[in-house]
């Protein structure tokens, strides 16, 4: 169990937004193929670590972070690093289904295009296996050529996974990926997750204890820009070390 | 108070209705005045004829010499503004500093503020003579100057709008570029600028809008000379141009050659009424895309 090597890692990491202190002194390692869930009161600071894990936050003014995230042992913010050659490595789902304006077969294949990728046998079965991959292959395999904007939000939610698996990452975050959607496409998400983790290391955010404790395998409690408790989901969610982390589990606070 | 904000209704109503009034009025004269003109000369003719002579002995009353002169200067004003333009647009939303795109941008809507018959003088007697030395058979007016200096004219239009349009795509649609690994340059040309197309469409329409009514820079560098040609190394002459200078000839009140004016007024109102109501069009449809 423990012969799966860390994947990612923060050490003594801080992020502010201006004089913002939003993370203070993180620590964890993440193994791979593994789901690792963030949870924590609104505000504590899980979508600004886990934008810093593919340094999504570069963009915002004033942002900086001061530590060391590692993956696979290598530094991400080091200098030679390319910000486009780490985001293909490290893949993200945002909260809000976020399809280009554009077919769905263009959707999939955008990442590898912009690889430089034009053959389109190549193109068209990795099209087909991320759709497959994403479960959404059998809903959309005779209108790939329609807007992506026509499909529902969960067909749009795993379109965007679909997306972000084409270019095969090594790590997937997402950022709440089912807050926006019905039940039905929240447990075929669900679902989804726990069939990538066989060649994925994920990262999920999410607010729905239940969610937590379904799909991941070790749990991390934020609260106010700390990491308060880090723990396999099943002893963080049986016996929680930590009042704070017991108070937001059980719901008393949050 | 009530009183007060009946009398403040009752203005903004009635500079509406004098602004209604006035569009109304215009186009009136200009429809009177040209149906008087077309009493005489043959709307067929009007369209075919290929000569523009009405202050000459031998009169021909053909308008193509003079859309074409119009058509010309403004592809040629298009040709530089668009590029760059859009790039400026670019360069302001992907790359550019928050405090640098508060300086530069207005900074360029000053060059919107120069008044056109500086334009039209600066290509008359720095742009023709610099770009004489390289194209020998320049001549001293020509569409290719003036075309160029209305181009540097308009790129604050395209590039003030076509920056607008690319900021209102949403965040979320530039973040998923960034997270599929785009460069800078990929997520604006492959994600923004085709998100924003509509808005682009709508800022280059307005241009050429602008570029087509433009008077003063064509009529100081383009010269006088009706020509039906795309050729834009020699005088040519736009619909503007002609109705300057017809109307500061003295040509008397309601002769034909008077009437001329209106002939040619109401074509450049067709244009730019079709252009601007495409823009419009345009608009509409986009607004109804992102909300
Ligand atoms: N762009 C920003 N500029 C300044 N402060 C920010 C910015 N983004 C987030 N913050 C602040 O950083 C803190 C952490 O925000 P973050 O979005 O990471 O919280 P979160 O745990 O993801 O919350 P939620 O569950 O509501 O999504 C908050 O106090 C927030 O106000
Ligand atoms: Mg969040």
């Amino acid at each position: 169990m423990s012969k799966k090597h860390n994947k990612l890692e923060a050490k003594n990491l801080n992020a502010y937004y201006g004089d913002f202190h939003a993370l203070k002194n993180i620590n964890i390692a993440m193994e791979e193929k593994n789901v690792t869930a963030f949870i924590g009161p609104s505000g504590c600071g899980k979508s600004t670590f886990l934008r810093t894990l593919n340094r999504m936050n570069d963009y915002i003014e004033g942002f900086r972070v001061e530590g060391d995230i590692l993956l696979d042992g290598r530094d991400i913010y080091a200098k030679d690093v390319r910000v486009d050659e780490l985001r293909k490595e490290v893949g993200m789902v945002f909260q809000k289904p976020n399809p280009f304006p554009k077919s769905i077969y263009e959707n999939v294949v955008y990442g590898l295009k912009i690889q430089g990728i034009k053959k389109k046998s190549v193109l068209e079965e990795a099209a087909e296996q991320s759709l497959r991959q994403a479960a959404l292959w059998e809903e959309v395999k005779d209108k790939l050529d329609k807007s992506a904007l026509a499909l529902s939000g969960g067909q749009q939610q795993r379109l965007c996974i679909a997306r972000a698996l084409a270019i095969s990452p090594s790590v997937l975050l997402m950022d709440e990926p089912a807050s926006a959607l019905d039940p039905i496409s929240t447990a075929k998400i669900e679902e989804l997750i726990y069939e990538l983790k066989n060649d994925y290391t994920i990262v999920i955010v999410t607010h729905n204890m239940q969610q937590a404790g379904r799909v991941s395998d070790y749990t991390a409690f934020f609260y106010m820009g700390e990491l308060v408790e880090y723990n396999k989901t099943k002893s963080m969610f049986t016996s929680p070390k930590n009042e704070r982390t017991q108070n937001y589990i059980t719901g008393r606070f949050g | 108070m009530r009183v007060t904000e009946k009398i403040i209704e009752g203005l903004l109503w009635l500079s509406a209705l004098i602004t209604i009034l006035v569009t109304i009025g215009i186009i009136w004269v200009l429809l009177s005045e040209s149906i008087g003109f077309f009493k005489e000369v043959s709307i067929v003719e009007f369209l075919t004829e290929k000569e523009w002579t009405p202050l000459f002995a031998n009169k021909k009353f053909g308008i193509m010499p003079l859309v074409a002169g119009t058509l010309l200067t403004t592809l040629i004003a298009i040709a530089v503004a668009l590029p760059i333009g859009l790039t400026i647009a670019i360069y302001l939303n992907e790359y550019a500093h928050a405090r640098m795109k508060q300086i530069v941008k207005p900074m360029l809507e000053v060059l919107a503020t120069i008044p056109t018959v500086v334009y039209g003088f600066f290509a008359l007697t720095v742009v023709t003579p610099f770009l004489q030395q390289f194209i020998p058979g320049l001549a001293g007016f020509n569409a290719l100057s003036a075309g160029i200096v209305m181009g540097i004219m308009i790129i604050p239009m395209i590039s003030s709008l076509s920056e607008d349009a690319i900021s209102s795509v949403p965040r979320s649609l530039r973040e998923a570029a960034y997270g599929m690994g785009s460069t800078r340059l990929q997520t604006s040309f492959g994600v923004m600028v085709p998100a924003a197309s509509s808005g682009i469409i709508v800022s280059v329409i307005l241009a050429i809008s602008r570029a087509v009514g433009e008077t003063m820079i064509v009529a100081v560098a383009a010269g006088q000379q009706p020509r039906l040609t795309m050729n834009p190394l020699v005088p040519i002459e736009t619909i503007t141009t002609y109705i300057v200078q017809v109307s500061m000839g003295d040509v008397p009140q309601g002769s034909l050659e008077y009437k001329t004016i209106f002939a040619a007024g109401i074509t450049l109102f067709v244009f730019t009424f079709a252009l601007n109501n495409l823009s419009f069009w345009i608009k509409k449809k986009y607004q109804e895309k992102y909300d």
